[in-house]
């Protein structure tokens, strides 16, 4: 959460509101916040931190472990139409990465706005693609892994 | 910071799921959905929820995913508070 945190500044540049969700009350977000997580980056998580009792959201999500009681690892990015475009569960002890998020939704973004789609591992000013009969067959003309 | 009165328990929506059509005729008056299977997809429409959250800054405030319609999102889930990865 904290790593999410640390690169805050760059969500928001990408126009990214950030949301946590864990089984957590509200009061011990709070003192996580103070206690530690202020600790980790400055200022603390600076987006809102949302408690699932009883893991209802994450039920519906696919990330709620009923024998542990927990919403597992999970991120999902939404688009401004409230369509989710990509999803992520991990089981808990791993984390995350955040650059690759952040590479999901810059490519997103591009695709959203140009109509072109991103190979495999693309990176902004890298190649796109723009499909059409035309490309059929010749992908390897402009793009090689 | 504006602190907001808050008791001890707030019960927040959760999961708000459109009702479905339902699929077992006869069954009289639309029982409480009771959601506990996954129905996220990408490529679909993200589930509606309210929950309880505390933002730094803000204080304790209920929070529906739904207000953020219009804009990227980032949705976490996260096993819980104090661990360690």
């Amino acid at each position: 959460m904290a790593a999410v945190a640390a690169l805050y500044g760059e969500f928001k540049q990408l126009g990214v509101e950030v949301l946590a969700v864990s089984t957590d009350s509200r009061f011990v977000h709070k003192i996580w916040q103070e206690q530690e997580l202020s600790k980790m980056v400055s200022g603390g998580v600076p987006f809102p931190m949302l408690s699932d009792p009883g893991g209802k959201i994450g039920m519906v999500y696919g990330v709620y472990d009923e024998a542990a009681g927990v919403d597992i690892r999970g991120r999902f990015i939404i688009d401004p139409d409230f369509v989710i475009r990509a999803m992520e569960v991990l089981t808990p002890e791993v984390g995350r990465n955040p650059d690759e998020l952040i590479r999901q939704i810059k490519a997103f973004q591009h695709v959203r706005a140009t109509g072109e789609v991103t190979p495999s591992g693309w990176q902004p000013g890298q190649v796109t693609l723009k499909p059409g009969p035309d490309l059929v067959g010749r992908v390897w003309e402009v793009w090689k892994p | 910071m504006a602190e907001l009165k808050d008791g001890c328990v707030k019960p927040a929506r959760g999961p708000i799921v459109p009702a479905a059509p339902s699929s077992t005729p006869g069954a009289g008056a639309p029982l409480a959905q009771e959601v506990s299977k996954m129905i996220a997809r990408v490529g679909q429409e993200a589930i509606d929820f309210e929950a309880n959250a505390f933002i730094q800054g803000v204080g304790f405030q209920p929070v529906k995913l739904s207000d953020y319609k219009g804009k990227w999102i980032v949705l976490c889930f996260y096993p819980g508070d104090f661990t360690f990865v």
